[in-house]
């Protein structure tokens, strides 16, 4: 039943994905056919999907971080929170995040520059990473959350045991657990004025949950929400496709991936 | 065999029923987390794993402890094991079924456990963990219920028994081997990550189930008419010796790598669990103790005249299994999840129903010794009778 499910979506999302190249404000698919009709060739970069599958999609994000300013950060954590249904518990040791900011020191403890003042206290945006080589898929012991052709990581509610071994797994904090049940929080949310987003699921307790790079929009043809609520800051886009225009924001801004030395490879790319 | 465990005096009924009341009140929390969600407990998004996984380590650990015994009478035929083997057979099932349970009371979706075997992952350490606790607790049940009724009936171990008496030999290296790689697979926890994960658990695991294991055989031995033997004690008492030197050795490694490498990422847990980091620091005399009593442990095996006198031994191994407890049961967990991914703390405090339940698995292990070990002895003092 689950597997059906599963197999289902992978195929819709990236049957929907296929129909919509080459339209809309964030083009896609085929990177195949354009690379042949251009001519172009990839040179080597790291792009691909893993080896095996040398898949033509590779959904990724760019997050323009000298466009951030308080007003969009907080129309696009507003947009992802209410598309999704994300609750507000208001205590941290509760709280689901999908997306959310923080500093550049906490965003790259790693590479963190003391003197480099033009980042220094700079807001970042944090979310899912859609690594391309995913260590919570590695551990989860059910693929509840597992990858698909596009790169997307994806995570099934309903397969999920609440283990949480991808919470310790995952090197960047993307991944929040249901320690209480979120209904009950939505449903006082809601009677203080909240709207849900009906077309979305909720969640149970005892699950975990993160950005699916809105999947369910995608298989509608329509961009993430982040990338609506905030055009000028966020793209998305074919990471697989040389003549996407994420890989052309790519080649000419400098940007930065989180943790990269863990060998994760991550698709979220921060533009400075 | 079973029924032996049906007489007893009233102090062995008032800690059967002291166990199953402490059953029934983590029960009771249990019911209560189902209900509501494991946010009962003082667990976080940061800190996502708590006393329950801490507490699962480390009777891992306990439980493979077991084969410290066996490897001396099976392998090298020390005959003066041969009373207490099954001690340590039934010592690791109670340690097992702690294991399992410490696992289903920690994961949000009980009901949907099952998953783990219809959409079997071998690429996830945690279905091998499922499948080597399960299989140890299968094995140890054939050959302690085999070995204990052989001698009963005064009879040699039927031959069928003794390959599976040969597996579980390797199969309990293999528990904590691959509960250590639950751990030291994850990039980005560096205090985790470390090669020599696997090989400190082993070492701590070897002083901690014999330690455990010399507690109760003394115990054993003062208030029944059974005697283990204090030769067998004292050989037991040198392989704690012996492990628990390896395991602070070990230790010293790590601080080692960490501290003359000074890479940051390496020093931070060790700085928070030793010391302090940026004024968070809770678990500091805890850590530090643990040091302290474990040291001392090891003094008071080390010296042959302190190490035979029983009062003296039972301090040590109580020493030792204290030190590894704070060690393994409390710092290595939690200290995993400090400093979070953002290099920012959030510290830990688990709530008063988590430790009722955690509580009540203890009582569900000890509850397990008690019966079994009831049996084994009454089968002995039947022997000596």
């Amino acid at each position: 039943m689950s597997m059906d499910r599963r197999k289902f979506l992978k195929a819709a999302g990236l049957t929907a994905l296929v129909g919509l190249g080459g339209k809309g404000a964030f083009e896609l698919l085929r990177p195949g056919k354009v690379d042949a009709e251009m001519g172009h060739k990839d040179h080597g970069e790291e792009v691909h999907g893993d080896k095996k599958s040398r898949s033509k999609v590779r959904l990724a994000m760019l997050i323009d971080v000298m466009a951030l300013n308080k007003k969009n950060i907080e129309k696009i954590v507003h947009t992802c929170h209410y598309l999704h249904n994300v609750p507000n518990w208001g205590d941290p040791k509760d709280e689901i995040k999908w997306i959310w900011e923080d500093e550049y020191e906490h965003v790259f403890p790693d590479s963190y520059n003391e003197y480099n003042h033009i980042l220094k206290g700079m807001p970042f945006l944090l979310m899912c990473n859609h690594c391309d080589n995913p260590p919570c898929v590695r551990v989860c012991p059910v693929q509840a959350t597992f990858k698909r052709p596009d790169g997307i990581v994806a995570q099934d509610y309903h397969r999920c045991i609440g283990c949480r071994f991808c919470m310790a797994a995952c090197p960047y904090g993307s991944r929040s657990f249901n320690w209480l049940d979120p209904r009950v929080h939505l449903r006082i949310e809601v009677a203080e004025g909240r709207k849900l987003n009906k077309s979305f699921p909720t969640r149970m307790r005892g699950v975990v949950e993160k950005c699916n790079f809105c999947v369910e929009r995608l298989a509608e043809g329509r961009p993430p929400g982040c990338v609506e609520a905030a055009p000028d800051a966020m793209f998305f886009g074919n990471l697989a496709d040389p003549n996407s225009k994420v890989r052309s924001i790519l080649r000419e801004r400098v940007s930065l991936r989180r943790k990269l030395e863990l060998g994760t490879k991550p698709s979220v790319f921060y533009l400075i | 065999m079973i029924e032996k465990a049906l007489k007893g005096s009233s102090v062995y009924w008032g800690w059967i029923i002291f166990l199953l009341c402490l059953i029934g009140a983590g029960f009771m929390a249990y019911l209560y987390q189902l209900k509501v969600g494991l946010g009962i407990t003082g667990m976080s998004r940061d800190i996502s794993w708590g006393v329950y996984i801490a507490q699962f380590t480390y009777f891992v650990g306990v439980a493979a402890g077991g084969v410290m015994v066996v490897i001396p009478k099976y392998l090298h035929h020390y005959s003066k094991y041969a009373k207490i083997v099954v001690f340590g057979e039934f010592l690791a099932i109670a340690a097992v079924v702690m294991c399992l349970l410490f696992i289903i009371v920690d994961i949000g979706q009980p009901m949907r456990m099952m998953n783990v075997i219809l959409h079997p992952t071998p690429h996830s350490m945690l279905f091998y963990d499922m499948i080597v606790l399960n299989g140890y607790l299968l094995l140890n049940i054939i050959c302690g219920y085999n070995t204990l009724l052989a001698d009963k009936k005064g009879v040699p171990c039927p031959g069928w028994v003794k390959p599976f008496i040969y597996i579980s030999i390797p199969w309990a290296i293999s528990i904590h081997t691959v509960t250590a790689f639950l751990y030291a697979g994850l990039p980005g926890r560096h205090f985790w990550l470390t090669a020599i994960m696997a090989p400190r658990f082993l070492a701590s695991a070897f002083a901690a189930g014999p330690a455990l294991l010399i507690m109760i055989l003394l115990f054993v031995r003062r208030v029944t008419r059974f005697d283990p033997g204090m030769d067998a004690i004292q050989t037991v008492a040198k392989t704690v010796c012996y492990a628990m030197i390896v395991n602070l050795f070990f230790m010293g490694c790590e601080f080692f790598t960490a501290f003359y490498s000074q890479v940051p990422g390496h020093m931070h847990t060790l700085e928070y669990l030793f010391s302090g980091l940026d004024g968070y620091g809770e678990l500091v005399p805890f850590m530090r103790g643990a040091i302290v009593i474990g040291l001392f442990g090891v003094f008071l095996l080390l010296v042959p005249t302190i190490r035979r006198n029983p009062k003296w031994l039972a301090v040590a191994a109580a020493s030792v299994f204290l030190s590894t407890w704070i060690d393994k049961g409390v710092g290595l967990v939690i200290g995993g999840f400090i400093p979070n991914p953002f290099e920012t703390i959030t510290e830990y405090h688990p709530t008063f129903p988590e430790i009722t339940i955690a509580a009540a698995i203890w009582g569900v292990g000890g509850l397990i010794v008690t019966i079994l070990y009831k049996v084994a002895i009454a089968v002995r003092e039947e022997q000596a009778a």
